[in-house]
């Protein structure tokens, strides 16, 4: 039993990061309906320089906040640089240039960051809580995991649900031309839809460094894992998003756990298959009508 | 097959698609001839070297002032963190070499290639090594994976396959007489600590976690060879491809099984991956680990970080593991002094740890191995130099290089270590050991560094 | 090996009188009815344009094999003329081009996006690396075998892919990538563990040089599997590919099977993965699991695109870049003479830079840009000012399932 309980604990952790990377890949599908593979190198990159503000005796906060602006700025450069004038193009173009990206960013940590196991202190101890007599496997740090990634997703749903300018975004995602008409730049929306989802997976970066021995490759698992979250929750919905997460994080615990981690992957892409048969477009994803 | 209903359009096309089969067929010809009369001009200049005047020598990247070698090791990816020191580390006991005159008066050229820990890219670059680069001897490659890919190919081509990087048992066969391992193989490691955890928690409850790879499975026979089946209560593993994150779950299991005492085959990384998670829920067996993972300076900063504070390297402490070679720690050994004095001067910036001692020992025993092999250099020869006198080199090893004409491994044994306040103490009897043969203790001690080395400022 | 010049923009929609959509419409080459071209069929052979006695077959069967056997002579002159190592590399571009070739296809032509064909690659190679270790059947066969089994298991994947729009099926075919290595990993007693499986080469008949026979085999392969793409990309499959690709409403519409023909895109494209991991294998010597990383299929989408995607030709260049790029950009980052492991590092940062650059300047890949400046450069041999036919880099293909998500 207290097996269970620490393979759903351990689960929920890594699901809620998977649910913050795919939160991510969400926020650039609906502004340009890409897949971003460079989404986790974006958040490698953001988490080295935050470590090496560390280095110099930064304030722990003010490094965590200025990885989180250098996300919101790298994702605007990408957009603007890269994936802009890309529109129009054929489109698994900007996919592969994100594909470019992901090898850019690695080499170029490897090169300015060294490529040695680094280590990245969390804000709060790491020690499991005590529930009566047994001590179980979640932390002060996964608690803060908890909060920070419920914060996100409730600040993506006000932003999105409440706010003047999350309308402006889904109106720039889903009727470019109208929104256009309406007086909404969307060239500016679509960054903007960029540089949030680069401060999500810079947050997810931030929340993993600590649990992982870093290097430039330690997104890499974690991005196609949330993929695979993002993809089960319907890729244009960021409760798919959380739930997707979660769904991917405590499979691969159960999996992992239970039947052996090379087990894991495969289990992931069992899930996968059960839920795309049922439903193509993710679980949460809102049909799309045809446009003809 | 006939129902094109638009052929009377294909005209152009076709116009477009001869250019296309003669673009295809000369453009892959010109950049194979650009590429050759690149790589030509470097090989023929060896060439010419060898020709003129080699120094009695006939062998391929051989001259009478230089000697070509290579190797293949992971500098990007995720196997690159750590395992990247090395091959640079071997590179500054090869300058060193260089500055104090070369062996046999050759300057030691030391081409290192990265694989990513891909077997098809060592393929690839191996043969570019042998083929193009014309090299002497491939020394110093990483892995176990990579190498196996190549042993063939560098065998049938009597390419010497030299302190091949990893502790598989595969190195030494009879099929492949142009191949040498280096370091203990793991088997051995696993049966030397199996009877240490026999000897010290008899009866208890043994859980193991290993990488699901040649490592960790070798290393698990050594234990299983040495522990009763009924002791073990829990087998926990880990893909390495795969590996993401904390093994909380491994852990989970290994505590929901009751294990006692912990034998860990893991690299540093998931040695500080399985530890965190243990710490967190409260459960701290006996960890026993194989030399691979238990690199306090590695493991150690990489805990320090993670656990804000409190626990860190400490979670360390305690920790039984073995060593063929004197730990880092040991600042009072000879031999270390040398080696920190070597990457001072020739790899500045390289931290002194597990990884840079090793490559500094490995490229020392090649050095050595040129010298025995003479200075009318062959590969045979060089081969039959380790085989007839591979046991009476010089190392720094706290057990004997046991190289002959049919064992191709180096160090066969090991002594316990135990890890505390993030130092490595080794400890009791040294023992030796092959694959199937009983353990025995060592009596012999080790050999002094030379004065040239000592003397490096 | 044609390049096969796909105008999906110009092409969605347009249905043919016979049912068929027609995805390389007339809008394609405005005014290309030159009059010294047969206007309508019968005629036994086709006027090479500007070289009035050079005739080609009609027939395309015919007409790709004579391609073929240009492209094999001139291979096989090449190969006499290359050292052990560049015999070797073109071995690995001929294996390679196969695999880009089946997944130009299935991304390019037919639309699907696809992350997992260094999977299927895994699965021929482990196929061929079994037999050759528990039975003493001809390479022949064990290739063959190598062929059909990721096949079929192209069909056991391409039958739920066929639902999936774009992103949805790259992300099952990416966890794919890296969950089938797996079982390998986890079933070490038969599938060899970290030492693998080991495959020998064929041995050459009287006394060829066996890297010259290999790479023979390999390039004989491609050329087959070439020949045999062009064919089915010139054959009523191969407009059913594109018209799905452009519209799957209106080609279900006009009377293709859509899911048939997906799952048909998703085998054949498998298949030449298959066959292609098989011929890696033969090349290496060993099959473990490390040779399928998750970088394999990434790079080899990424050389399909690089290469022209939708062109067969352009595998071929894709194959050139994935075989020639690393030692290329290496070498280019060992010139700064900084350590191995930043130079290392920095010969990424070139990969990944010469990606970004080539795709954001000929979006068409390399296929695209080569037809696009040869475009030119015959309607200047012809005095027109214009190039006729190709104004622009001419869009060789899309996916367009990425981007709208519903079609």
């Amino acid at each position: 039993m207290s097996l269970f309980i620490n393979l759903t604990l351990n689960g929920v952790t890594n699901g809620m990061i998977f649910a913050a990377v795919a939160l991510g890949l969400v926020f650039i599908w609906r502004a340009t309906h890409i897949v971003n593979f460079g989404q986790g190198s974006m958040a490698m990159f953001t988490t080295y320089l935050a470590v090496t503000l560390l280095d110099r005796q930064v304030n722990y906060w003010l490094a965590f906040a200025a990885a989180l602006v250098a996300g919101l700025v790298m994702g605007a450069v990408v957009e603007t640089v890269l994936i802009r004038p890309l529109r129009g193009k054929p489109a698994l173009n900007p996919v592969i240039v994100t594909l470019g990206l992901f090898i850019l960013l690695e080499g170029m940590a490897g090169s300015i960051f060294g490529i040695g196991n680094r280590s990245f202190p969390p804000a709060f101890s790491q020690a499991g809580l005590t529930f009566g007599h047994t001590k179980v496997a979640f932390s002060h740090f996964d608690v803060f995991i908890l909060v920070a990634v419920v914060v996100l997703m409730l600040g993506t749903l006000v932003l999105f649900r409440a706010t003047s300018l999350g309308l402006r975004m889904r109106a720039a995602a889903f009727a470019p031309e109208v929104a256009r008409l309406l007086g909404v730049r969307v060239g500016r929306i679509l960054t903007l839809g960029w540089a949030l989802a680069a401060v999500a997976g810079s947050l997810a970066g931030l929340l993993v460094a600590p649990t992982v021995s870093f290097s430039p490759n330690f997104m890499d698992l974690v991005l196609v894992y949330a993929f695979t979250a993002a993809v089960l929750g319907g890729l244009d919905s960021p409760v798919g998003a959380l739930v997707g997460g979660l769904v991917t994080g405590l499979a691969l615990s159960y999996v992992g756990g239970y039947l052996g981690s090379s087990l894991e992957p495969l289990g992931a892409l069992a899930i996968l298959m059960v839920v795309l048969s049922a439903r193509p477009e993710g679980l949460f994803s809102r049909p799309e009508p045809r446009r003809v | 097959m006939n129902k094109e209903p638009h052929t009377k359009k294909e005209p152009r096309h076709v116009g477009r698609r001869r250019i296309g089969i003669v673009t295809v067929v000369v453009a892959t010809g010109l950049l194979f001839a650009a590429c050759s009369s690149n790589s030509s001009s470097s090989t023929t200049t060896t060439a010419a070297g060898t020709s003129s005047n080699n120094g009695g020598a006939t062998a391929p990247g051989v001259t009478a002032t230089s000697i070509t070698i290579g190797a293949t090791t992971p500098l990007t990816g995720p196997a690159a963190p750590g395992y990247s020191e090395i091959a640079a580390a071997s590179n500054a006991i090869f300058k060193w070499a260089n500055a104090n005159g070369g062996v046999n008066g050759r300057q030691i050229n030391y081409i290192i290639k990265d694989d990513a820990y891909n077997p098809a890219n060592t393929v690839t670059l191996t043969r570019q090594l042998v083929q193009q680069n014309n090299i002497f001897a491939d020394v110093g490659s990483l892995g176990t994976p990579t190498q196996l890919a190549v042993q063939s190919f560098l065998n049938t081509n009597k390419v010497p396959q030299l302190f091949v990087e990893s502790g598989c048992n595969c190195w030494s066969q009879s099929k492949f007489p142009w191949t040498f391992g280096w370091q203990t193989n793991y088997t051995v490691e696993g049966k030397i600590l199996g009877q240490y955890i026999n000897q010290k928690f008899p009866g208890q409850k043994v859980g193991y976690l290993y990488q699901a790879d040649e490592f960790g499975q070798d290393f698990i026979k050594g234990l299983d060879a040495e522990l009763p089946t009924t002791t073990v209560v829990s087998r926990q593993n880990y893909d390495a491809a795969t590996l993401a994150g904390p093994m909380s779950n491994q852990i989970a299991a290994l505590k929901a099984a009751g294990a006692q005492v912990v034998a860990l085959a893991t690299v540093p990384a998931a040695t500080a991956l399985a530890l965190l998670p243990a710490a967190s829920i409260g459960y701290a067996p006996q960890w026993v680990s194989s030399n691979v993972g238990a690199d306090p300076p590695t493991v150690a900063a990489l805990l320090n970080s993670f656990s804000k504070g409190a626990a860190g390297a400490s979670l360390l402490n305690g920790m039984i593991s073995d060593a063929y070679a004197p730990p880092e720690a040991d600042t009072s050994n000879a031999w270390i002094q040398a080696i920190q004095k070597v990457l001072t001067k020739y790899d500045p910036g390289a931290p002194l740890d597990g990884n840079t001692t090793y490559g500094v020992e490995l490229g020392y025993t090649f050095i050595q191995a040129l010298q025995k092999a003479g200075p009318d250099l062959t590969r045979a020869g060089i081969v039959s130099a380790i085989e007839s006198s591979g046991s009476k080199l010089v190392t720094a090893g706290l057990v004997p290089l046991t190289y002959s004409k049919s064992v191709h491994f180096g160090y066969s044994g090991a002594q316990i270590a135990t890890i505390n306040n993030g130092a490595t103490t080794v400890t009791g009897p040294v023992y030796t050991s092959t694959i199937n043969g009983p353990i025995k203790v060592f009596t012999g001690t080790g050999t002094p560094p030379p004065a040239s080395l000592l003397n490096l400022s | 090996m044609p390049s096969i010049p796909d105008q999906p923009g110009a092409g969605s929609g347009t249905v043919a009188a016979d049912g068929v959509p027609d995805a390389v419409p007339d809008a394609e080459m405005p005014g290309s009815q030159s009059p010294d071209m047969p206007s309508t069929g019968g005629r036994p052979s086709i006027r090479f344009p500007g070289v009035p006695w050079l005739r080609l077959p009609r027939q395309p069967l015919l007409r790709h094999l004579l391609f073929g056997a240009v492209a094999a002579v001139g291979f096989y002159l090449l190969t006499g003329s290359l050292s052990a190592f560049n015999n070797f590399r073109l071995g690995e571009i001929a294996l390679y081009a196969i695999a880009l070739a089946g997944l130009s296809l299935l991304t390019g032509t037919n639309g699907q996006i696809s992350l997992g064909q260094g999977a299927f690659m895994a699965v021929g190679a482990y196929t061929l690396g079994v037999l050759m270790t528990h039975t003493s059947w001809p390479l022949a066969v064990d290739v063959l075998a190598a062929i059909l089994l990721s096949g079929a298991l192209g069909v056991v994947v391409g039958i739920p892919a066929t639902r999936l729009k774009g992103p949805y099926l790259a992300g099952m075919t990416l966890i794919l990538a890296l969950a089938l290595p797996r079982i390998a990993d986890k079933y070490t007693a038969f599938f060899g563990g970290d030492q693998g499986l080991t495959v020998t080469a064929p041995t050459p008949p009287g006394t060829i040089d066996p890297q010259r026979w290999l790479t023979w085999i390999q390039l004989a392969g491609a050329i087959i599997v070439l020949i045999l793409l062009a064919n089915l990309l010139r054959s009523r499959f191969g407009r059913s590919f594109r018209a799905v690709r452009d519209d799957e409403i209106a080609a279900g519409l006009a009377g293709i099977h859509v899911a048939r023909t997906k799952v048909l895109a998703f085998t054949v494209a498998a298949s030449c993965a298959g066959l292609a991991g098989a011929f890696l294998g033969l090349s290496i010597g060993v099959v473990n699991t490390g040779e399928f990383s998750l970088t394999l299929s990434i790079y080899l989408l990424a050389g399909m695109v690089l290469g022209g995607a939708g062109s067969l030709v352009g595998a071929w260049w894709g194959a050139i870049v994935i075989v020639f790029m690393p030692g290329w950009s290496n070498s280019i980052a060992n010139s700064f003479s900084l350590g191995s492991a930043v130079a290392a590092n920095l010969s990424l940062v070139i990969f990944g830079l010469v990606l970004i650059v080539v795709i954001m300047a000929v979006p068409t890949g390399i296929q695209g840009g080569i037809s696009w400046l040869a475009g030119r450069g015959l309607s200047l041999v012809r005095g027109g000012g214009q190039p006729r036919g190709s104004p622009a880099p001419p869009a060789i293909a899309t996916a367009p399932d990425i981007t709208t998500g519903g079609g």
